[in-house]
């Protein structure tokens, strides 16, 4: 049985390559494609006031890397055009009297419009514009406060210094976020797919009988369909694993044992998935349909582009069925952080009781079958 | 014209027999749009962070009792010292932690100034930025508090305004997007193998035979699938606009001729796919690796394109979907006229009549 299936796999030579290249292909467009990473953000300045405070303004904006300039104007409908165009992100209005009010009541006021059709961009556009601010704000106290009262006001202001640092991912780099998970992606397209279509297209093609008919037994079948994607599925993950360190440099802090005794276990749940399927449903096109449909939802709740807890307490719950979300944490935590077996021990309990319960389900609909 | 209607009926109950299949295709735009408009948010509420209070002052507690009464922030643990931080942060509970130094309270009343210390988890680089920004305006207005009665420096007040969605919902993004990948899905995908499903079986020679002629069949082939595809994206329209108030603003007529425009860019390529793929699982094969996935990754669907490679940036601009997005995004979000896009319009154009001409000649190269 595990010869026939492994000659099976290795004689479709159409297929051989999806299997191996299509992982790399997929990491290496996907963690570049695959990214929330929100720099030169296009910003159009309407300068009502043209003073030397303005123009010190917009010079912050220019020194950092988050924003270009696309333009400049003092009419506001051009500025309104070309955030409708999608050429200007952000609308920065300094009002006619900006520099005047500063130096007369040390209070003036700034208008941001900000294109929200994407609300997370939006967010870090309102949040980097307003950094900027705040450094443009600290800069003119320290020049006011020293020209208006060199030793007095200066002290008397109470401050509060805020340092930070960003642990396991200094730079802020987003594929040190992403790769990681997306390796859990492969890993369950490739293992969920191939156990989804295996037993299904053996009944479409009508082989599944004369298999029946033989003296195999339930779990020798399930077993010989089961090992060779299981092995497959490891395979691919592991040059998953070394494309994440020799390409994207991203070293593994944790133990790597961990990691792949985690990857066996979720593997082996996903695959019962797959062979649920495949017992439920008649024709490859529609295995395809419902293990597509089932992913995506998975995805989605899984954690990998929007944190799980953004989301609303039902749908945290709801995460909690979801097998992709632990490994998703597990590897990540185990990649980038160096967390040991200990603390990700309860994940090891729940997946090893999703392996269980979806191949025990698997089997008993397998049997009712034949 | 009897035959055709015929023929489209026997199309018809093709479709609708295979109830599976049915259930997936109007089930999972609704379980999408759903999931994205209620569960998948970027607004970060109760993250959980610990607290390393070395002061344990009056004006520690105060600090901490602000930010933990803001609704971002929620009290994981009170850590005893720094030690603890490098486990809390590895069990994965933790996104930050905010240190305060020893004599926080009396460097602020004597020195003017003390310092906090943030660390914060980035592993998810996003969520840890967007937490160090609240923290940072939380601590702003901290300190002009502390400072009222004394004159506080200069205050420049942000006038912010979101444009196009005022609450920054995630939906807004999702629905011309979502519209997009059905269309895609049941047109191009569904196409493609129905037709090729007649090939495999042999029943397209029985049918080349008839009377009819191949445009009509191929026309009668499709019809049903346009209906369906213009059914589906018209019920994700209706539950944006009623559920989460995703509004139309411009005209419905153009979004509708827009939407059939490029139907007819993906209807074609998927005829295409069918004269090239000889098996249904081929076909399968090359809609998925060949359209589905490339729409969904290039065309600005979920990712910012402006944020990609120059490479990818350019592959992007071949794909038909990327220029159908920005359509149905200016349309529907910013209440754009033709006047606006007129130039997308002209591209899905060119897109669909290039297919077009390129499934006629191979179809009739395979005719001959």
């Amino acid at each position: 049985m595990l010869q026939k299936e492994f000659r099976q796999i290795f004689r479709n030579k159409g297929m051989l390559p999806i299997i191996f290249i299509m992982p790399i292909v997929q990491l290496l467009i996907l963690s570049n494609a695959a990214t929330f990473e929100i720099r030169n953000l296009k910003i159009f300045f309407v300068d009502f006031d043209k003073s030397s405070y303005s123009i010190q303004l917009k010079n912050k904006f220019f020194q950092t890397d988050y924003f270009l300039t696309t333009g400049e104007s003092e009419n506001r409908a051009i500025a309104e055009e070309f955030l409708a165009r999608n050429e200007a992100d952000i609308i920065c209005e300094i009002p006619s009297d900006f520099e005047e009010n500063i130096i007369k009541y040390g209070m003036s006021k700034i208008f941001f419009k900000i294109n929200a059709i994407d609300g997370m961009k939006a967010g870090l556009s309102m949040n980097y514009s307003l950094n900027i601010l705040e450094g443009f704000i600290r800069n003119l106290n320290e020049d006011l406060s020293f020209r208006l009262n060199p030793q007095m006001e200066a002290n008397r202001i109470k401050n509060i210094n805020i340092n930070f640092s960003n642990w396991y991912n200094e730079r802020l780099d987003y594929k040190t976020f992403m790769v990681p998970a997306l390796l859990v992606l492969l890993v369950t397209l490739i293992g969920g797919f191939l156990s989804a279509l295996n037993i299904v297209r053996e009944k479409e093609i009508g082989t599944i009988e004369q298999i029946n008919v033989t003296p195999i037994r339930k779990y020798q079948f399930i077993i010989g369909k089961l090992l060779p994607f299981w092995i497959l599925a490891l395979f691919v993950f592991t040059i998953g694993l070394l494309c994440t360190r020799y390409i994207f440099n991203i070293p593994l802090s944790g133990s790597l044992f961990v990691l792949y005794a985690f990857a066996a276990i979720f593997v082996l749940a996903i695959m019962g998935i797959g062979l649920f399927l495949s017992s439920v449903t008649d024709t490859q096109q529609q295995a395809m349909f419902v293990f597509w449909f089932i992913v995506v939802i998975f995805i989605l709740m899984s954690g990998l582009f929007t944190p799980i807890e953004n989301m609303p307490i039902w749908a945290q719950n709801l995460t909690k069925i979801n097998p992709l979300r632990y490994f998703m944490e597990v590897i990540r935590m185990v990649v980038l952080k160096g967390s040991g077996f200990s603390e990700v021990k309860n994940h090891f309990m729940i997946i090893t009781l999703f392996a269980i319960g979806t191949n025990a389900i698997a089997v008993w609909r397998y049997r009712k079958k034949s | 014209m009897k035959r055709f209607i015929a023929f489209v009926k026997k199309e018809v109950y093709h479709i609708t027999r295979d109830f599976r299949t049915m259930l997936i295709l109007f089930g999972m735009p609704v379980a999408q749009i759903l999931l994205f408009g209620f569960a998948i948010t970027n607004e970060i509420r109760d993250a959980n962070i610990a607290i390393l209070d070395n002061a344990k002052d009056h004006v520690s507690e105060k600090l901490t009792h602000k930010l933990l009464s803001t609704g971002y922030f929620k009290l994981d643990s009170y850590l005893q010292s720094t030690d603890e931080m490098e486990s809390t942060f590895k069990k994965g509970k933790i996104k930050m932690v905010i240190i305060f130094n020893k004599q926080f309270g009396e460097d602020l009343t004597k020195r003017h100034s003390a310092d906090l210390q943030i660390i914060a988890d980035a592993s998810d680089p996003n969520t840890a930025n967007t937490l160090i920004n609240y923290v940072q305006s939380i601590v702003r207005d901290f300190v002009v508090d502390l400072n009222r009665g004394f004159t506080a420096g200069v205050r420049i007040e942000p006038e912010i305004r979101f444009r196009y969605n005022q609450n920054l919902k995630g939906v807004f993004l999702f629905v011309p997007g979502l519209i997009t990948i059905i269309l895609m899905l049941v047109t191009a995908m569904m196409t493609s193998i129905s037709l090729t499903r007649e090939k495999e079986l042999g029943t397209m020679e029985v049918l080349l035979a008839s009377p009819m002629k191949p445009i009509q069949i191929i026309i009668a082939k499709v019809l049903p699938y346009i209906f369906l595809a213009f059914l589906i994206s018209m019920i994700v329209l209706l539950l944006g606009y009623f559920v989460f108030g995703v509004p139309i603003k411009g005209s419905l007529a153009l979004l509708l001729f827009e939407l059939l425009l490029f139907v007819l860019t993906t209807l074609s390529l998927g005829i295409l796919i069918s004269t090239v793929a000889k098996t249904q699982l081929v076909a399968l094969m090359m809609s998925v690796m060949g359209l589905l996935l490339p729409t969904i990754i290039l065309s600005g669907f979920i990712f910012p394109i402006e944020n990609m490679p120059m490479i990818l940036q350019w592959i992007s601009n071949i794909i038909p979907a990327k220029w159908f997005i920005i359509i149905v995004k200016d349309i529907m979000l910013k209440g754009s006229g033709i006047e606006m896009v007129w130039k997308e319009t002209l591209i899905i154009a060119g897109f669909a009549f290039g297919f077009i001409m390129l499934s006629i000649r191979k179809f009739n190269v395979r005719l001959g």
